[in-house]
């Protein structure tokens, strides 16, 4: 009974009992193929999101000439993925310079932190009912790749796409295991703590740029 | 002492909040605006009733079982690799934190927006011992600057205009000039803060829920300040109320749909932060250690009561002190204490006891505004009510800290005196006889009579009670 612990747990103990009250019924959204797809995007769209249909081969070509209209000079990519690889293949005779993000986060800080102009990450999954992206950041796709650049670029299929996140829960089986982080991101990082006026890349990206690679090509 | 000066200082400070015209329209205007669009994200009457009695069950059903839960969640925390930490008190708190920053040899901290850091006054804390926090959501930043509380619980610096801040930021930021404009506001903020980021030896931040099936803390916010706070510096710190907890993933959506809209009328916030870990071996960043220290400081007690544990099931939205006519005419410095508004009259006597806030539960006028949209169905007036009966008439001596402080012997003798009164055809005969006869010669400063007669004149009492009046127009007096 000595530690604090002990103590709050058997406070917690003594309180009266009743039965744990059930979970009322409750149905999240569900839509057609074609409503889903349309929802994602219009959701991420209302959130000052690009959206961009792509195809599975030609996104790197795509996402070169959108990069060239903003002036990016350079993207930070994870080469051991294979959508790095397909990008720096595709770039392989030019485009933006590519920066690997390939070394612990100590080695790499100043690039991440002051000179990257874009960060391209895949996604694992997207959510229709709030047009949000669900990103999984492994080992060879580390998390701030997503996060400090002032623009982030995410590839997402969307075969992956689901209605709701609870739906995303359940058919990805999160409850099996929970990576380091996962992250839902719906649309680039905003404020509205200024009399509550928006604006954008307050701390993370000013600018999402979403490549929807289709189911068949468009 | 300490109740009395807690009565003073709302009804006095609620005085000079009422008289000041820029605070007043600083909160109108922003509590209509977040008003005006949470009405929008629930036009669906249907959805809404089903999605929030789901919510409320989510956070009752966690609540009966929260022992066991914190049991788990701390075993599957410990299972991957995130340290767990126990506090009775803001004290050991603040201590286990310091400690933890001390043993890392961490000088400059970073922080994501959390409440409980502010229960505890963990800033002051840490300065106390050379350590230097640093706030990274925009709206604590601008108050950190200001040396000021937050005022509301998810916009910390609404009562400031845009001149407010432009004119903050050109006199605290080196080489920043005056501008309104709210683009450049916030770009000279992410400037400031990026060295601040990548410099700091920690990041402190809070937790939206736990989830103690997996062992995740689930963390939401728009700026992006949270997520870098918990993965750039090599030392993450969440601190989180032991009420927090969440049975398992699936719990997890019906709140998620809840709390932005109910909070900013926003479908969901730009980013869901789910922390399972600290980095693993081969992962390239993160924070190579992870802690979460849980803090108690009076919520064991206030889950003792069945009645009163339903304040515990609150998820911080804030529209209940968005739609309180209350809070949005007296803004949240008023109420002196870290939690404003309706769900902060409510916690906060319970949290520091009724003998020093015990005021608080009588800022309200029962409207049932806070009810109506708290998305977990908090009966908040229905708990005030109880909180205002146990500070006369306590259940039992420890139902509530300070239980019974507000009892006098004038008023109890006045309400026995009333009850024998009532209870006896005669006395009440001869009471009334007297009132009537007696009662107007009453000074309006008598004793108990004057709180009445501040605010309302006195009652006029007739020369003929209404008994008699009716027995001589010969109405049988039975
Ligand atoms: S009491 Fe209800 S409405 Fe108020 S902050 Fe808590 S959850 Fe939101």
């Amino acid at each position: 009974m000595n530690s604090p612990r002990e103590r709050i747990l058997s406070r917690l103990k003594a309180s009266p009992r009743a039965a744990a009250p059930l979970r009322p019924d409750w149905i999240p959204p569900s839509y057609s193929p074609a409503e889903r797809k349309a929802k994602f995007k219009a959701m991420l769209e209302a959130s000052h999101a690009d959206v961009h249909e792509v195809t599975a081969a030609g996104w790197p070509e795509r996402l070169k000439s959108i990069l060239a209209d903003k002036g990016v000079g350079n993207v930070v990519y994870a080469p051991a993925t294979r959508a790095g690889r397909q990008l720096a293949e595709a770039w392989a005779g030019g485009g933006p310079e590519l920066l690997a993000y390939d070394r612990p986060l100590e080695e790499l800080k100043e690039v991440l932190v002051s000179q990257a102009d874009a960060g391209l990450t895949t996604a694992r999954g997207g959510i229709a009912q709030t047009g949000s992206l669900v990103l999984w950041p492994t080992s060879d796709e580390p998390r701030l790749m997503s996060l400090l650049p002032p623009i982030h670029i995410a590839l997402v299929e969307e075969s992956s796409l689901t209605d709701s996140l609870a739906e995303t829960i359940r058919v990805q089986g999160w409850a099996g295991g929970m990576p380091t982080n996962a992250v839902l991101v719906s649309g680039p990082s905003k404020t509205a703590d200024i009399e509550q006026t928006l604006a954008y890349g307050v701390h993370g990206p000013k600018e999402l740029i979403v490549l929807l690679i289709g189911s068949e090509s468009p | 002492m300490a109740a009395d000066a807690g009565k003073l200082e709302f009804g006095a400070k609620a005085h000079v909040a009422l008289n000041d015209p820029k605070l007043r329209a600083n909160f109108r205007r922003a509590m209509d605006g977040l008003m005006a669009k949470r009405t929008i994200q629930f036009a669906d009457e249907a959805e809404w009733t089903s999605l929030r009695a789901r919510g409320a069950m989510v956070r009752a059903n966690a609540l009966a079982r929260l022992p066991e839960l914190l049991e788990q969640l701390e075993a599957n925390c410990l299972k991957n690799g995130i340290q767990v930490h126990w506090a009775e008190t803001t004290q050991e708190a603040n201590a286990i934190v310091l400690g933890i920053l001390e043993a890392a040899g961490a000088k400059t901290v970073i922080k994501g927006k959390s409440m409980v850091t502010e229960e505890m006054h963990l800033n002051a804390h840490l300065e106390k011992h050379g350590i230097t926090p640093v706030e990274s959501d925009l709206g604590e930043y601008i108050i950190q600057l200001a040396g000021e509380a937050p005022s509301h619980i998810v916009m910390p610096c609404i009562h400031k205009n845009k001149a407010e801040i432009a004119e903050l930021f050109h006199d605290k930021i080196a080489d920043q000039p005056y501008t309104e404009n709210v683009d450049e506001l916030t770009a000279a903020a992410r400037k400031a803060l990026r060295g601040a980021f990548a410099g700091a030896d920690a990041g402190i931040s809070g937790v939206n829920f736990a989830v103690a099936e997996t062992g995740t803390l689930v963390l939401i916010e728009n700026e992006g300040n949270g997520r870098l706070s918990t993965t750039l510096p090599p030392l993450h710190i969440a601190v989180t109320g032991i009420e927090k907890v969440l049975e398992k993933l699936d719990d997890v959506p019906p709140l998620l749909s809840l709390l932005p809209r109910s909070a900013t009328g926003q479908p969901i916030t730009t980013y869901v932060n789910m922390i399972s870990s600290p980095r693993k071996d081969g992962e390239k960043d993160g924070p190579k250690a992870v802690h979460l220290v849980l803090l108690d400081n009076g919520r064991s007690r206030v889950h003792g009561d069945s009645e009163l544990r339903d304040t515990l099931r609150c998820i911080r939205c804030a529209a209940c002190m968005n739609h309180c006519p209350v809070y949005t005419r007296v803004g949240g410095h008023t109420y002196t204490f870290t939690y404003p508004g309706p769900i902060g009259k409510l916690l906060t006597p319970q949290i520091e006891g009724l003998d020093c806030a015990g005021d608080q539960p009588h800022a309200s006028t029962l409207c049932r505004a806070c009810a109506d949209v708290c998305p977990v169905q908090i009966p908040i007036p229905d708990l005030l009510v109880r909180l205002r009966t146990e500070a006369v008439r306590p259940t039992s001596p420890d139902a509530v800290k300070g239980a019974g402080s507000s009892a006098t012997t004038g008023e109890t003798l006045g309400w026995k005196g009333w009850t024998l009164l009532y209870g006896s055809p005669l006395l009440y005969r001869i009471g009334t006889r007297m009132l009537g006869w007696f009662g107007n010669l009453m000074p309006s400063s008598a004793p108990m009579l004057k709180q009445w007669t501040s605010v309302r004149t006195k009652p006029k009492f007739a020369p003929k009670s209404l008994h008699e009046l009716a027995r001589e127009k010969g109405f049988c007096d039975e």
